[in-house]
Formats: C-alpha cells, sequence, structure tokens
C-alpha cells in the first residue's frame, strides 16, 4: 500500500519542485475553499514569474493577494476581481497580465484540461472581446468560439476530508474549482482538514479518486476568512 | 413615481412560476428572493455551486464554507444539492435554469449588454455573467434607466465591451418594463405615476411605444 501513501508531513514536501515561472492552478471561490497554508508557502517561497490560475485572485493580503503583495504573479487568469484594489490596480497600470476568462469557460477549460480535450466550442462570449483573436464556427445556427484548455504545472487544491491514498471530499461550496483543478495539475497537491485510513470513507460518496492527487497534507489551520458575513435578523 | 430597487424586484418576482430553478445576480436580483409570490415554489441557483439556496443564517449557524455567489453566508434550502462549477455551470449552458435576472450597465435594440467593465476606469470581471446570457432563454435584465446625470443606458448600440450579443429580450428599470424585437425597445409597462413621454424622453434607443401603456402591479 505505501506506493500509494500521498501523505507528505510539511509544507516544504507539499511544494517541492515548485519553482519560478511556473503555473499553477489555486482552488477556491473567493476566500471560501482555499489551500491557505499552500498559498501562505508558496508566498514564503517567493517564486516569481508565476501563471496563476483561479477565479478570483484573494483580497487585499490574504488568499492570492498575498502573492500580488509581492508580484510573484506576472499573469493571472480568472474571471472576477470584484473588489480586490491591488488587483484592480495591476490590471489597469498593465503591470500584471490578466487574462479575464467567463466562469463557466474557465470551471470548463480546466475540466477538459484534466480529462485531456484539447479545445471545446461555447456560445459563451461570442461577439465580445473575449473572442477576440479565436477561431469561432456557426454550428446548426448558432456561433461559437473555440477555447483551448488549460493544465498547470501544480494544482493547489483545497479539501475537507481525504483518505492517505489521495481520495477527497469536499464540504459544501468549499467545492467549486478544486475538482478541477486536481485533475488538471501534473502535481496535484490537496491541503485537508482531515486525513483518514484507505476504507474509512465511502466509495460512493468519493468527489476526487486518488489517482489525480499526487501529495496530502493536513492542513496546520483554516482561518476561513468570511467576505460577506450576512445573518438572519432574528 | 419611479420604481424603488425594492419594487423593480417585486415586478421581477411576478415572473416566477412554481417549479422554476432561478440564477440571481448580485445587487437588485437577489432581492427579487424576497418577493417570491405565495403558492409559488422556486429553488435558487447560485453559480458557485449550490442549487437550493435557502436564507441567511444565524450567528449560530454561520458556515464559511457555505456561501452563494456573492460571497455573502447563506443556508441549503431543504432539497439542496452541492456541486463543482464546472457541473454548476453545465446547468447554466445547457439551458436548464428557468430565468436568469441580472444587472447591466447598458443594453442596447439589438439585445446586446455590457456589465462588465468601463475601460480605464472599471474592472469588475465578467464573473458568470457571459454564461449566463449565453445559456439562458429567459433572461430579465435590471438596471437604471439613465446614469446619475440623466444619459440613457437604454441605447441604440452599447458604448461599453460587451458581455454578451444580441441575447437580451427584457430590461425592467425604475421606469419602465420593456421587450426588445425586431430591433426596437417595446414599451410594455410604465411604473406607476411615469408618463410616457419621461419614459421617452430617457430612452436613447428606439422604442415602440402602443396605444396602451398599462401601469405596473407593485
Amino acid at each position: 500500500m505505501s506506493g500509494f501513501n500521498k501523505v507528505v508531513n510539511s509544507y516544504e514536501e507539499a511544494l517541492e519542485g515548485f519553482k519560478d515561472d511556473m503555473t499553477v492552478m489555486v482552488g477556491g471561490f473567493g476566500l471560501c475553499g482555499i489551500p491557505e497554508g499552500l498559498i501562505e508557502q508558496v508566498h514564503q517561497l517567493g517564486a516569481k514569474g508565476l501563471t496563476a490560475i483561479s477565479n478570483n485572485a484573494g483580497v487585499d493580503g490574504f488568499g492570492l493577494g498575498k502573492w500580488l503583495d509581492k508580484r510573484q504573479i506576472s499573469t493571472m487568469i480568472g474571471s472576477y476581481v470584484g473588489e480586490n484594489e491591488l488587483f484592480e490596480k495591476l490590471l489597469l497600470s498593465g503591470e500584471m497580465e490578466v487574462i479575464l476568462t467567463p466562469q463557466g469557460t474557465l470551471a470548463e477549460k480546466i475540466r477538459a484540461g484534466g480529462a485531456g480535450i484539447p479545445a471545446f466550442f461555447t456560445a459563451t462570449g461570442f461577439g465580445t472581446q473575449v473572442a477576440e483573436g479565436k477561431e469561432t464556427r456557426n454550428i446548426d445556427g448558432r456561433d461559437y468560439v473555440l477555447e483551448p484548455s488549460l493544465t498547470a504545472d501544480f494544482a493547489l487544491v483545497k479539501a475537507w476530508k481525504a483518505d492517505t491514498m489521495g481520495n477527497l471530499i469536499f464540504n459544501k461550496t468549499a467545492m467549486n474549482f478544486n475538482p478541477m483543478m486536481a485533475t488538471a495539475g501534473k502535481i496535484t497537491v490537496a491541503e485537508v482538514e482531515e486525513i483518514v485510513e484507505p476504507g474509512e470513507l465511502d466509495p460512493n460518496f468519493i468527489h476526487t479518486p486518488g489517482i489525480y492527487v499526487q501529495r496530502v497534507i493536513k492542513g496546520d489551520k483554516f482561518e476561513k476568512r468570511i467576505e460577506q458575513r450576512t445573518v438572519k435578523q432574528s | 413615481m419611479a420604481l424603488s430597487r425594492e419594487q423593480i424586484a417585486m415586478r421581477v418576482a411576478q415572473e416566477l412560476e412554481d417549479g422554476f430553478y432561478v440564477n440571481l445576480g448580485i445587487g437588485i436580483p437577489t432581492l427579487v428572493a424576497n418577493y417570491v409570490p405565495k403558492g409559488v415554489e422556486v429553488m435558487m441557483q447560485s453559480e458557485n455551486g449550490l442549487l437550493g439556496m435557502g436564507e441567511f443564517p444565524t450567528e449560530e449557524t454561520i458556515d464559511p464554507d457555505l456561501i452563494n455567489a456573492g460571497k455573502q453566508t447563506v443556508t441549503a434550502a431543504t432539497g439542496a444539492a452541492f456541486f463543482s462549477s464546472a457541473e454548476s455551470f453545465a446547468m447554466i449552458r445547457g439551458g436548464h435554469v428557468d430565468l436568469t435576472v441580472l444587472g447591466a450597465f447598458e443594453v442596447d435594440q439589438e439585445g446586446n449588454i455590457a456589465s462588465w467593465m468601463i475601460p480605464g476606469k472599471l474592472v469588475k470581471g465578467m464573473g458568470g455573467a457571459m454564461d449566463l446570457v449565453a445559456g439562458a432563454e429567459n433572461i430579465i435584465v435590471t438596471m437604471t434607466h439613465a446614469n446619475k446625470h440623466g444619459k440613457s443606458k437604454i441605447l441604440k448600440k452599447c458604448t461599453l465591451p460587451l458581455t454578451g450579443a444580441q441575447c437580451i429580450k427584457r430590461v425592467i428599470t425604475e421606469l419602465a418594463l420593456m421587450e426588445i424585437k425586431d430591433g426596437a425597445f417595446h414599451l410594455v409597462e410604465r411604473a406607476p405615476g411615469v408618463s410616457v413621454e419621461e419614459i421617452q424622453e430617457k430612452t436613447e434607443a428606439d422604442l415602440v411605444i402602443p396605444d396602451n401603456v398599462p401601469e405596473m402591479n407593485v
């Protein structure tokens, strides 16, 4: 079984081989479901010239906002800038290349990348800036844009539970981009809240089978910051 | 009088049908959830991976792993499902969502919509809006009719980068409900007490006005 034991015991080990100029996918939607410890480790390593693929770029000073602080990202591929002021500033000044990609197209590019599909046609973005310079085709009377898929040197994902073989289960909407990214990394590292022995997770309810995952690390701590704390008036 | 944000949401809510799966965008569209008509059951789809969004949690039940696409903490309704972003957009792109409500900076008479950036000034990113407008058959845009300087946002041709081309058919503003067909806006309803002349004045686009323009029931 040891050949299937994916557990590593330190963040150094988790990111062994991580270098400048690499392409890295980072799971999460806003700050929900992000691999906090792995993000911090890349920040500590100080790797530069990264192409980062992530729906958002964190907030100022947290999540991928940390990489922005150190100007570690040269190209950002994501769908939403939102209220991240530094991100917007680096984008508008041209200091960082930003490839804004529709959210569903981004998800599908990653899914396709992990599934060995080089490109796909989608109606999303036809007739907009997103389609500029891309092949288009009319299929059965509707116009579509050819979108190339995405893969990465490293995929950093966050899961709720893993077994030592790398089978993963996500929690609620902290799933988001994590399952597709897990399939699309040459090296996929899963930072999880709990690691159990093989057999303890019901095979009926595995979200990401262990074949996609190279390394599993139990996170030190998860701050799980909330961006919009909304509660019911009671 | 011009409609309030809540009244716009109330008018949109009248379009909800029992059994609808609905995606509500950020801003006024979110308010629609507060006015679901009695006897109508809908399931809210949130594109970050939730079908069956419930109400806001209490301080005791708040869960950072459970948010909506606006990054607000929410709960899951009875019968809800969680899934990945790829699955979520398969629902959207595949046309499985019955009604989509979203905001816009500009809409034009060809059905084009601009909602994600103002060059040199503001970049929000398109998020899921481009997928939503491309995938949905039934879309309602909620927006203000003109900007605060009185400049119309209901245009012959959008001036800002597009979110989608030729995909919008219905728009509700604080002044009017309009449909887009045959290259023009058609006035369908007006806000209570708002004159057809005022709507005409604040509409840059070609506006077709029928003899009788009923007031909205809000």
